[in-house]
C-alpha cells in the first residue's frame, strides 16, 4: 500500500512538470535540444523562419531570467524544428506525387 | 543630369491626356536604413502642370504618395502643338521642371 | 549455444533474401528525360487555361485576369521599371576602372542572348545563371561583386533581358548527366513542400494560377521566369531571380538560402528549359 501511494505520488509529480517553476538548468537543458534539433534542420537545409525566432525568443527569455517562458520557447522550437525534419524527409519521396507527368 | 520627369501628352478630340512618371524617392520619414537610422522624410510637395499659361492639374502631396509617382489626367481646351508645362517642388527644396508638346 | 548461432544465422539470411525481394529496384521509367518533363509540362497549363495564348502566360498573372491585364497594358506605356532599364543600359556601356567592360564577357556582347540563360558549365559542372555571369564578370576585371537581390543587379539584367525582349527562351541541356542531375535537382526543388507552410512552388504556381492569394492573382509557372527582373509594386523596386525565390522561400516560413545557392540555379534552370520556346517579356511590372 505504501509503495503504491509513493508510486502513485511519484507518476503525478511526473505528469505535472510545471506544477513548480523552471530553474536555469531546465532552460539549458531545453534550449540545447532545442539548438540541437534545429541544427539538424539547418543541416538538411530546410530551416523554418518561426524555429528561428522562437529559439531567439527563448534565448532572450532565458538571458532576461524568465525561465517558464524561456523552457516553453525552448520545446516549442525544438517541436518545430522536428517537423521541419520530418517535412524534409518524408518530402524526399513525396514531391513526386506532385510532379506534372 | 536627366530630367525626373518623363511625360507624354497627347490630344484626342477635345480632350488631352497626360501620362507621366517622375523619378523621386517619395521618403517618408518612417523607415529605417541598415543602420538603424531613420531615412529622414523626402516627398514632393506640389506638381504642377500648366498649359498656355494656366495651371490644369496641381497636386499638394504628402508622404502616402508611393516612390517614383505616375500620374495619369485628362483635361479640355488645349490643341496639339501646345507646351505643357511640368514642375514640382519638394520639402527639402529640391524641384524639377520640364516642358513637353502636345502630340 | 550452437544452436543459437546457427539459428541466429539462418533468420539473419531469411530477412536479408525477403529484403532483397521486396526492396524497390531503380525502374528503367526513372530515367531522366527533360524534353518529355518540358512537353508535359506546357500541355498541362496549355490544357488547363485553353483560352490563354501560349505566348501569354510569360505575363503571369495578366494572363489569368482581364482588368488586371488591361490596367498592366495601360503601364505599360509609362512602365515602372523604365528607370531601371536605363540605369542598367548606362551601367553595362560604362567600362570598368581596367578599361573592359560586359560586353568582353559575355557572346555577342552581351546584346540579345539572355534567352540563353541559364547554362550548364561543364568545365565547372554547375548552372551558370545570368546573375552569376555578370557578378563572375565584374570579380574577373577588378570590381567588387553585386548584391544578388536588386539594384544594379537589377538595372544590369533587366537591360538584358530588354534587349532579348521577344526571343524564344532557348536553354540547352547538354547529354552530360551533371547537367540532367542539375535538371532534375531543379524539378524536385520545384515541387518538394517547404516552410512552416508547407508550400511547394508548385502549391500555388501549378495547383492555383489565376486563383487568389490573399489579394494577389498567382501567376503561372509555365514562363514565370521569362518577364525576370521585375519591378514590383510591393517592393516599390526592381528584383532579381535571386530576390523573388528568397521571398518566396520567406513567405512559406522557410529560411532563404544564400542568392545562387546550388538549389536556385538549379530551380532556374528547370523552371526556364520547361518555358521553352515561349518569348522572353521582361523586364515586367507586377503588383
Amino acid at each position: 500500500m505504501k509503495r503504491s501511494l509513493t508510486l502513485a505520488i511519484l507518476l503525478l509529480l511526473s505528469f505535472a512538470p510545471s506544477a513548480r517553476a523552471a530553474s536555469e538548468a531546465d532552460y539549458k537543458a531545453a534550449y540545447a535540444a532545442a539548438e540541437a534539433a534545429s541544427k539538424e534542420a539547418a543541416g538538411m537545409r530546410n530551416q523554418w523562419t518561426t524555429t528561428v525566432s522562437t529559439l531567439a525568443a527563448a534565448r532572450k527569455a532565458g538571458d532576461g531570467g524568465d525561465f517558464d517562458r524561456a523552457v516553453a520557447a525552448s520545446k516549442e522550437a525544438e517541436a518545430l524544428a522536428k517537423a521541419s525534419v520530418v517535412q524534409a524527409t518524408s518530402e524526399k519521396e513525396a514531391w513526386k506525387a506532385m510532379e506534372i507527368r | 543630369m536627366a530630367s525626373s520627369i518623363r511625360v507624354r501628352a497627347t490630344s484626342n478630340g477635345d480632350l488631352t491626356e497626360v501620362q507621366t512618371l517622375i523619378q523621386h524617392p517619395m521618403d517618408t520619414g518612417l523607415v529605417k536604413n541598415s543602420k538603424g537610422e531613420l531615412i529622414p522624410a523626402h516627398y514632393i510637395q506640389e506638381l504642377k502642370f500648366a498649359c498656355n499659361g494656366k495651371d490644369v492639374f496641381v497636386a499638394n502631396w504628402g508622404t502616402a504618395i508611393s516612390k517614383d509617382p505616375y500620374v495619369k489626367f485628362s483635361f479640355k481646351g488645349a490643341r496639339k502643338g501646345d507646351d505643357l508645362k511640368i514642375s514640382w517642388t519638394d520639402n527639402k527644396g529640391g524641384s524639377d521642371e520640364t516642358t513637353a508638346k502636345i502630340a | 549455444m550452437r544452436t543459437r548461432t546457427s539459428f541466429l544465422l539462418g533468420s539473419l539470411s531469411a530477412a536479408l533474401v525477403a529484403f532483397a525481394l521486396t526492396s524497390p529496384r531503380v525502374v528503367a521509367a526513372d530515367k531522366v528525360d527533360p524534353a518529355a518533363d518540358a512537353k508535359a509540362f506546357q500541355n498541362f497549363f496549355f490544357q488547363k487555361f485553353p483560352n490563354v495564348k501560349h505566348e501569354d502566360f510569360v505575363n503571369g498573372p495578366y494572363s489569368m485576369n482581364d482588368d488586371m491585364k488591361r490596367q498592366w497594358q495601360e503601364k505599360e506605356e509609362f512602365p515602372p521599371y523604365e528607370f531601371a532599364l536605363d540605369a542598367g543600359k548606362e551601367m553595362f556601356s560604362t567600362p570598368f576602372k581596367n578599361g573592359k567592360t560586359y560586353a568582353d564577357c559575355f557572346p555577342n556582347g552581351g546584346i540579345g542572348i539572355r534567352q540563353n540563360y541559364p547554362y550548364f558549365d561543364t568545365k565547372e559542372g554547375k548552372v551558370v545563371t545570368l546573375e552569376l555571369a555578370l557578378n563572375r564578370c565584374r570579380e574577373a576585371n577588378g570590381e567588387a561583386p553585386y548584391s544578388y537581390v536588386k539594384d544594379e543587379m537589377a538595372s544590369l539584367t533587366a537591360y538584358m533581358a530588354f534587349t532579348s525582349r521577344g526571343k524564344a527562351m532557348d536553354i540547352k541541356i547538354p547529354d552530360d548527366p551533371r547537367a540532367l542531375e542539375a535538371f532534375e535537382n531543379g524539378k524536385r526543388y520545384f515541387y518538394t513542400r517547404r516552410g512552416q507552410l508547407n508550400f511547394s512552388c508548385a502549391s500555388c504556381h501549378v495547383q492555383s494560377p489565376g486563383e487568389r492569394i490573399r489579394a494577389e492573382i498567382l501567376a503561372p509557372a509555365l514562363g514565370i521566369l521569362n518577364a525576370m527582373p521585375i519591378y514590383r509594386s510591393e517592393w516599390s523596386g526592381m528584383g532579381t531571380i535571386s530576390r523573388r525565390f528568397m521571398t518566396c522561400n520567406s513567405q512559406t516560413r522557410a529560411v532563404p538560402l544564400e542568392p545562387q545557392a546550388d538549389e536556385y540555379r538549379d530551380v532556374e534552370y528547370f523552371l526556364s528549359y520547361v518555358a521553352n520556346g515561349l518569348p522572353i517579356s521582361g523586364p515586367g511590372a507586377r503588383p
